[in-house]
């Protein structure tokens, strides 16, 4: 993984192998009925895609930065968190350790 | 003949289609944006576009990892959008205009840009939002190209390439014989990152620099590599991609003629230009 940028994940192609069947599932949560049957049997439905080790633990955890460890790519992985009912502001506050409150005033922040 | 009338450049972040559906307009979180696109408005009247090309990226609901073009262009009659798994509502459907995407094509593939070719091919919010701006009423009076371009799975095409790419399309629609009025759209950006420790991410200087460069120096652009505008603009910011295709196909000359940039709308640094496109009188041919 490229990482001379701080804090910043370049999605390339080790990536794009290793995420793949983390982000195949999540790429099915275009479906309301995928989602449904998510939330009904979060494990079964993991196992279906075939999930790895680290990429289940990384979604048991709920954590977005684990999942980009684990291979996730942002765009997919917002559809997961969409069925927690989670924004890009909520998921942002998570991955940089701060309230969503403090999140969004950085953000305002950068616009003075 | 075709003319190339001019371009804009618009935002796309989800969060717009969710604030439209529920008429958040005139909030005061809302209202900076929203009114940056009253001019925009005003010129689409005036200049009555049949056909908007529209250079977008696709987040994963037409194409997946699977299967992933650098560069795909729709040659259908209708352009669909549906659920993308986030809560935005879904869109009304757009209409297509299979005999310019053909001809694009195949000056396209003449010119050595080898592009996917799409009979069936959904669009996202990254068409939808845009268009509902440009046009909120019950209507959009035009019929779509879209473009896709890959900015999800590295490596990227370079801005450079990009650009080649719009001045590619921009030759074509000028010899496209049927006498149709064409705007180019380029979506996303500006500054914005979603993922990582970084996430949250915001280049005011960056994206001043962009939007100053744009309509009179997009050569200036096309000097950063993928790996700097990730590193100014952030990892999503690369969504520039699409305004520099955008401004490639402008074939004429360019001025500016709109400006709006606010920073936040959701995570990102909202932007919206207008570009005006003359017409370069050809010398003719004796």
């Amino acid at each position: 993984m490229k990482q001379d940028i701080p804090g910043t994940i370049m999605f390339d192609g080790a990536l794009a192998q290793k995420g793949y069947a983390l982000n195949r599932m999540c790429f099915s949560f275009n479906s309301a009925e995928n989602r449904a049957a998510f939330l009904k049997d979060e494990e079964a439905y993991c196992r279906k895609y075939g999930l790895s080790a680290e990429q289940r633990a990384a979604v048991k955890s709920r954590s977005v930065l684990r999942m980009i460890e684990a291979g996730g790519n942002i765009y997919y992985l917002a559809k997961l968190a969409g069925i927690f009912g989670l924004n890009v502001q909520d998921i942002g506050a998570q991955q940089t350790d701060v309230s969503v409150s403090e999140f969004k005033r950085r953000l305002e922040a950068a616009g003075r | 003949m075709a003319r190339i009338i001019g371009g804009v450049a618009s935002t796309h972040v989800p969060a717009i289609g969710k604030a439209i559906a529920e008429k958040k307009q005139n909030d005061p979180y809302w209202k900076p944006f929203f009114q940056g696109f009253d001019y925009v408005h005003q010129w689409l009247a005036r200049e009555k576009p049949d056909v908007a090309v529209v250079f977008y990226n696709d987040h994963g609901l037409n194409f997946f990892l699977d299967k992933l073009p650098t560069f795909a262009i729709g040659a259908a009659s209708e352009y669909r959008n549906e659920d993308e798994g986030w809560g935005i509502p879904v869109s009304r459907s757009l209409k297509g205009y299979p005999e310019l995407s053909w001809h694009l094509i195949n000056q396209l593939v003449a010119d050595e840009f080898d592009i996917t070719v799409c009979q069936e091919m959904l669009v996202d919010h990254a068409v939808t939002i845009p268009m509902a701006l440009m046009w909120p009423g019950e209507t959009w009076p035009v019929r779509i190209v879209p473009v896709s371009i890959n900015t999800v799975q590295h490596p990227l095409p370079s801005v450079a390439r990009c650009f080649k790419l719009g001045q590619s399309i921009g030759r074509a629609i000028d010899s496209f014989a049927e006498n149709l009025r064409v705007m180019i759209v380029g979506t996303g950006g500006l500054s914005h990152q979603l993922d990582g420790k970084r996430a949250g991410f915001i280049n005011k200087e960056f994206d001043t620099l962009c939007l100053d460069k744009i309509a009179n120096d997009p050569l200036a652009l096309t000097r950063y590599s993928i790996h700097d505008i990730v590193a100014e603009a952030g990892a999503q910011g690369v969504e520039l991609l699409n305004w520099v295709a955008m401004r490639g196909a402008l074939t004429g000359k360019v001025s500016e003629v709109h400006r709006n940039y606010h920073i936040p709308i959701s995570n990102t640094a909202a932007a919206t230009v207008v570009l005006n496109n003359q017409a370069i009188e050809r010398r003719k041919v004796a």
